[in-house]
């Protein structure tokens, strides 16, 4: 049992982790609490399950496909509906409830309401320590931590990652040094929805794929990242594997623990958020005025 | 006789003169006339329902609004109530009329709660911690569900009247009478300490005001108001069931204040009524019944690519106006101010070009 809780709270994590650093570095930038996030996993999920199951493309190709798709269309998203009403912060966060309402909506049109199974991408188990890992699950382990090191090195090592940065940390300032902002907004969208994208293909063969799937994993990132500390990458990392550990212990070692996963781990949200209001690294800045 | 003059005349100068009072009057005398002239069964289910979440959407306005503590949890006073009251009407055999204030009580304190654990929060962090607490009941309702019946909900309650009717003018009454209060109380001095929070919580301390207090206070508040029409609401569709709690109806709050405009309290109850017979009617159709969400959705969003401080201020801009010197509302067609005589207008664009600035 303590291998399973190993094993699967560092797979859940992982997946986690795609999410919460694109959400966070989405808010960092731009300052959208962007709820649609999830969204954009969910249609990425159903854009693998179109082109592998109806078009048979192939896993290598379907995939590439599903997380450019959604990329583009967040972007096309970005421009048209968030950027109009960028000024007022509760316009921007009812457009993006309402977005994900949108992808949802569809998906139930197109493909319908009920679950849909992917074929796992590999086949096989590897025993590491006296338990087998499915090698999906082993692949989701290995397309997160490379997708993080992936952002990481953007983001410290390249001019586009500075700028990234410095808009994060100061809006106005980074515009006046001649940034321009607007576009490194959206290049932040597309890093952050790609991430997101890329979470949604590969835990598609894992988990059933449905037009609700959004719903789940959006609390629980949100709670991530308020753990860790809103805009704060390395928080959003540490938070999701903590919630993650936190969701497998509770689902192996309570009774009804499949139901209460999601509360346990609020609640330790809620714990931390009451001892440090700005979240684990977060930083307690003064109200911007 | 006298008091007939007295109060035609408070009608002519109080709300004749602005379209918008004009407007408030005539929604209130249609809600109260309407079963009289069409009493069609379904139009007044529609409209109780309406009423209802439109109590719910001014209460999140006074928190979301006023205070801005955005929050989105807020289903989880509306569950609050209409667990409660359940609980105590099928458990305990209690007459509906005394469990609803028993509702609106537990979703008080509830409200004190929740409020107190998010003092020290703002902004983005206490929407999102707010948004986990309905889910936590959420995930206790699940994990007991001898008690609360799990997933179906605690059915078989006893509706507060027998026809629609009288059930339509108990949730049409409590609207406008909680509405009304609420509004009041935002246009008082309290309302306006709320307004100095949401703007700088800071200075509203450095100011003298007990301001940890004064949040404790709205979402008392608030939690009472959402409470009590999450039990008439639970009373008058019979059950309370987890949907009551749930992320939707949490998000379809905040859409109805944003939408409507916030920190008026009118706004989002024009949008609840709007919005929730628009969809409602919409489902009706066959071809269009699935595309019911989907409409909604779409509606929302391009409303607010075009009027993105909400409905109800943007209705407001352009059929009023502000006089520049007493800062009095006048209907948009008068040249000059009701009140003090200054031209609305022309000068004014000649004033602001001399001047320059404002």
């Amino acid at each position: 049992m303590l291998q399973d809780i190993l094993v699967t709270g560092l797979v859940n994590g992982g997946v986690y982790a795609l999410l919460a650093i694109g959400f966070s570095l989405i808010f960092g930038v731009a300052r959208i609490v962007n709820i649609a996030h999830t969204a954009f996993y969910m249609l990425a999920a159903y854009c693998f399950y179109a082109l592998l199951v109806k078009a048979n493309l192939g896993f290598v190709l379907s995939a590439v496909i599903a997380v450019g798709a959604v990329t583009l269309v967040a972007v096309v998203c970005y421009r048209l509906v968030i950027e109009p009403v960028r000024e007022h912060e509760a316009a921007v966060l009812i457009a993006t409830i309402a977005l994900a309402l949108i992808f949802q909506e569809l998906m139930l049109l197109t493909f319908g309401g009920h679950y849909l199974g992917i074929p796992s991408t590999l086949e096989g188990v590897v025993r590491v320590l006296g338990v087998s890992i499915p090698y999906q699950r082993l692949l989701i382990l290995v397309v997160a931590a490379a997708a993080l090191t992936l952002v990481w090195f953007v983001l410290y090592r390249t001019r586009l990652g500075l700028a990234i940065r410095a808009t994060a940390n100061d809006l106005e300032v980074a515009n006046l040094m001649g940034m321009n902002v607007n576009r490194v907004a959206m290049a932040t969208v597309a890093i952050s929805v790609a991430l997101a994208a890329v979470a949604g293909v590969v835990v598609a063969p894992v988990f059933v794929v449905d037009p609700f799937m959004w719903l789940a994993p959006l609390v629980t990132m949100l709670a991530i990242v308020v753990l860790g500390g809103l805009g704060s990458l390395k928080g959003s990392l540490i938070g999701a594997l903590i919630i993650g550990y936190v969701e497998a212990i509770t689902v192996f070692a309570l009774p009804a623990g499949a139901y209460l996963k999601g509360a346990v781990a609020l609640l330790i949200m809620v714990a931390v958020l009451l001892a440090r209001p700005e979240g684990l690294f977060g930083v307690a800045f003064e109200e911007e005025r | 006789m006298y008091l007939l003059r007295r109060g035609w005349a408070e009608l002519k100068n109080e709300v004749f003169v602005l379209p918008s009072r004009t407007l408030v009057l005539a929604w209130v005398v249609a809600l109260l006339a309407l079963p009289a002239v069409y009493g069609d069964a379904y139009v007044l289910r529609i409209l109780t329902m309406t009423c209802l979440f439109a109590i719910f959407a001014a209460s999140w306005d006074l928190l979301a609004g006023y205070t801005g503590q955005v929050n989105f949890g807020h289903a989880l006073f509306f569950g609050a109530g209409a667990y409660t009251s359940a609980l105590l009407s099928l458990r305990l055999g209690v007459s509906p009329w005394v469990t609803i204030w028993a509702g609106a009580a537990v979703a008080t304190l509830v409200g004190v709660f929740v409020g107190y654990l998010c003092l020290r929060l703002r902004g983005s962090y206490l929407s999102l911690a707010t948004l986990a607490f309905p889910l936590i009941a959420l995930g206790l309702l699940f994990a007991f569900p001898g008690f609360s019946g799990g997933e179906l909900g605690i059915s078989g309650l006893r509706r507060l009247a027998l026809t629609p009717m009288a059930n339509y003018y108990i949730a049409a009454v409590s609207m406008l009478a909680i509405v009304f209060a609420l509004w009041k109380l935002a246009g008082s001095k309290f309302g306006i300490v709320l307004h100095a929070i949401r703007d700088d919580e800071v200075a509203a301390r450095a100011s003298g005001i007990n301001t940890p207090r004064y949040k404790l206070a709205v979402f008392a508040v608030s939690a009472a108001a959402a409470g009590f029409a999450g039990a008439l609401l639970a009373h008058y569709i019979r059950i309370a069931g987890p949907s009551s709690l749930e992320v939707a109806l949490s998000f379809q709050v905040v859409i109805w204040g944003i939408f409507g405009g916030v920190a008026t309290i009118y706004g989002p109850v024009a949008a609840v009524f709007l919005l929730y017979p628009l969809t409602e009617w919409l489902g009706s159709f066959r071809a269009v019944g699935e595309l019911r969400l989907l409409a909604f959705a779409v509606i929302v969003l391009l409303v607010l690519l075009f009027m993105p401080r909400g409905l109800a201020p943007w209705v407001r801009d352009r059929i009023e106006a502000q006089c520049p010197r007493c800062k009095q509302r006048n209907g948009a067609w008068k040249r000059l101010c009701r009140l003090c005589g200054a031209p609305l207008k022309a000068e004014v664009a000649r004033a602001q070009r001399l001047v320059g600035h404002q």
